[in-house]
């Protein structure tokens, strides 16, 4: 077995492994998610070495792009100041790399999407992506049916691809999204883009009642979610919370006029994700 | 790359031409562009739907717009025979109504109730809003600040119309960023949304949909020519922001080998200046707004900046049979700057009482350079695609006039 086959092994395991202890300890997980390089790349990188301290069960990075059409102004915002203090996609690799020196454990996903990837060249990104310690991608605009670009090739290589299920993805279309989704499944539950509207706790249990009767894979609920409370409710029932833009307009709330980060930063953004964190782990799953 | 035997037959079922073109967007987005693409399938098989269209092109937009020999431009150049295909002569000013029209039907016969589009000069969104006026669907018009500023005449237009104007304040605050917000309303209303992409470009079905609503355009050169001069054309030429004008005319004659395509892209202030829209010739491949094609874009992937005089070329991206045709070396691809536009846009007022838009300037701007090389019997086609009245104000800026 090939040193890098080895890496992809363990990185396989680590997202599995995480949500089987959750599942063991009958707790829906916490999982966040922080624009890598916002609002530079050391007060980015301080508070995600923070987040597996405060709770955090899963670690969702942004990778920055120019042109975030799914995305709110929130996270449009966040992608925009990281590239604006110089990150890129090499950087954030760099960035994985650093955390997992220090931290073996936690699982780190990587969302964005594709164009800096194409850039980058896919075969490369892809290796460089397992060797930094990445554990699984969520690529926004790679549907089912572009699953030759980047999909089949991460797989391969032992990265989770970890897939987006809607509210529009009907019984009908579920099988095709959840052919090739590894790792989890991430419900966005609203129709919208993030950071914007908030579904209801019956909605979502519906939904994931649904996906449940399509799917072994553990299923993380995302878009909308901006309180403790409402992290707790989804962790109720869902095997995960995910939470984004309320943490990111923290990181704005807390930059200076000309946009520099005012001291303490990423220990109030901390503080805050400690909150949702305690928020979901007191929830324990009916 | 091989020749294939026929540059008409894209895109493949899954919406590709070459390596461009595909179905890059969001989940959410992903059962409804199956459902236009089943839907626009079945309306291409249903005659109704084409006599619906041939009805309102005639009676409401106007068709067919004249081929119009260009005398006094062609004495002046002293080469190639110049006609314009006079698609400024639409009802709204621009060709952009042919594919409103043909997308609006469509979405009647989806069953959508609302309407939204991008813009950037103001043409496509003039045409939404008109279709949205004619057949009482509520429409809403993303367009960027700077261009709302740029275009405020047909910014007034559209509310004259009904429509609903939302300023875009994100990102260059121009077309890209128009585009990027009209795909947020879509995923967040798509149940009851029909987007109305205004160039051949997006996901599939959405190139090949609005080349076909386009390709009228090339139709009628083809038989007009044949009327006029008892041949085909020898050269073509079009401008190309998106590049819906241009695969309006050039795809009719795609397969005639010995017709001469050439697209003409913006300049901006030049290729060397780095402040461009000349995304074939400037750019590479890459993925943004629901399909893969040339990209202006930094070494990260990031997408820059287009800058153009002309609001409707200040694009970053290109429709992906372009890039295509690029590629297989059937059409070639050359730019013109603000300046050598602004010439022709004076040029062309003072020659032929015809007040072109700054798109087709560019278009002309490369004639001029080209038809003095081409023999007299030489038949060349430029189209007009849109009228000038939109650019009164930034031309006047640009040459320091004060209105």
């Amino acid at each position: 077995m090939t040193a890098t086959t080895d890496t992809a092994a363990a990185a396989r395991t680590r997202l599995t492994r995480r949500f089987a202890a959750l599942r063991a300890a009958g707790r829906g997980g916490l999982v966040t998610f922080t624009t890598a390089g916002d609002p530079d790349f050391e007060t980015s990188f301080e508070i995600l070495s923070g987040l597996p301290g405060c709770g955090v069960d899963v670690i969702e990075l942004g990778m920055p792009f120019s042109d975030p059409m799914a995305d709110g102004p929130a996270i449009q915002a966040s992608s925009l100041r990281a590239l604006k203090a110089g990150m890129t996609l090499p950087r954030t690799l760099e960035m994985v790399r650093r955390f997992r020196a220090r931290d073996a454990e936690t699982p780190i996903v990587l969302m964005g999407y594709y164009n800096p990837i194409y850039s980058y060249g896919v075969d490369r990104f892809v290796s460089d992506a397992v060797a930094a310690g990445v554990d699984g991608l969520i690529i926004v605009d790679l549907p089912p049916e572009e699953d030759a670009e980047l999909c089949r090739p991460a797989l391969d290589a032992g990265l989770h691809w970890i897939r987006l299920a809607t509210p529009t993805t009907d019984d009908r279309r579920l099988p095709t999204v959840l052919t090739n989704t590894s790792g989890f499944v991430y419900y966005v539950s609203i129709m919208g883009i993030t950071g914007t509207r908030s579904a209801s706790a019956e909605a979502v249990q519906a939904a994931v009642s649904r996906l449940k009767r399509h799917t072994d894979l553990p299923v993380a609920v995302g878009f909308g979610i901006k309180t403790p409370q409402q992290a707790a409710e989804v962790a109720r029932v869902a095997d995960a919370a995910v939470v984004g833009s309320a943490i990111v307009e923290r990181i704005a709330a807390g930059l200076d006029d000309a946009g520099r980060p005012r001291p303490g930063l990423a220990g109030e953004v901390l503080t805050f994700v400690r909150t949702l964190a305690e928020g979901v782990h007191a929830a324990r799953r009916g | 790359m091989d020749t294939p035997n026929t540059y008409r037959a894209g895109p493949d079922e899954q919406g590709h031409f070459g390596i461009y073109g595909g179905r890059f967007v969001a989940e959410t987005l992903m059962p409804l562009i199956l459902e236009v693409e089943q839907a626009y399938a079945a309306a291409r098989r249903d005659p109704s739907f084409q006599e619906e269209i041939d009805h309102f092109a005639r009676h409401y937009v106007g068709r067919p717009s004249p081929l119009y020999f260009a005398e006094r431009l062609t004495d002046h150049l002293g080469g190639a025979r110049i006609y314009f295909k006079r698609d400024e002569l639409n009802h709204t000013g621009a060709h952009k109504i042919n594919n409103c029209l043909g997308q609006i039907l469509l979405a009647r016969r989806m069953g959508k109730t609302r309407i939204i589009a991008e813009t950037g000069a103001g043409q496509h969104g003039v045409a939404t809003a008109t279709v949205c006026a004619r057949f009482d669907l509520p429409c809403v018009i993303y367009m960027g600040e700077e261009d709302i500023e740029r275009q405020k005449p047909n910014v007034f237009r559209m509310k004259l119309l009904g429509a609903e104007v939302v300023p875009v304040t994100s990102g260059s605050r121009t077309l890209k960023d128009a585009m990027n917000e009209a795909l947020r309303d879509w995923v967040a209303n798509v149940e009851s949304t029909f987007y109305i992409i205004g160039t051949v470009a997006g996901p599939h079905p959405y190139p090949a949909m609005v080349r076909d609503f386009q390709a009228v355009i090339g139709e009628e050169v083809r038989s007009q020519m044949m009327a006029a001069e008892g041949r085909l054309p020898d050269t073509l030429v079009a401008c190309i922001g998106g590049g819906s004008n241009a695969m309006g005319l050039f795809y009719p004659f795609l397969d005639d080998k010995a017709v001469r395509i050439i697209g003409v892209e913006a300049a901006g202030h030049g290729l060397e200046s780095g402040r461009h829209a000349a995304s074939l010739t400037g750019g590479r491949p890459g993925v943004l707004h629901g399909n893969r094609t040339y990209l202006l874009q930094n070494d990260d992937g990031q997408i820059l900046e287009a800058h153009s005089i002309s609001a409707g070329l200040d694009y970053p991206g290109i429709g992906p049979e372009h890039a295509w045709l690029k590629d297989t070396g059937r059409v070639e691809y050359v730019s013109a700057t603000d300046r050598e536009a602004l010439d022709a846009f004076q040029l062309c007022s003072r020659l032929e009482g015809i007040i072109p838009a700054l798109e087709p300037a560019h278009a002309l701007a490369h004639v001029r350079k080209l038809a003095p090389t081409l023999p007299r019997d030489h038949l060349l086609v430029m189209n007009m695609c849109g009228r000038g009245d939109k650019d009164v104000f930034a031309v006047a800026e640009a040459l320091g006039v004060h209105l």
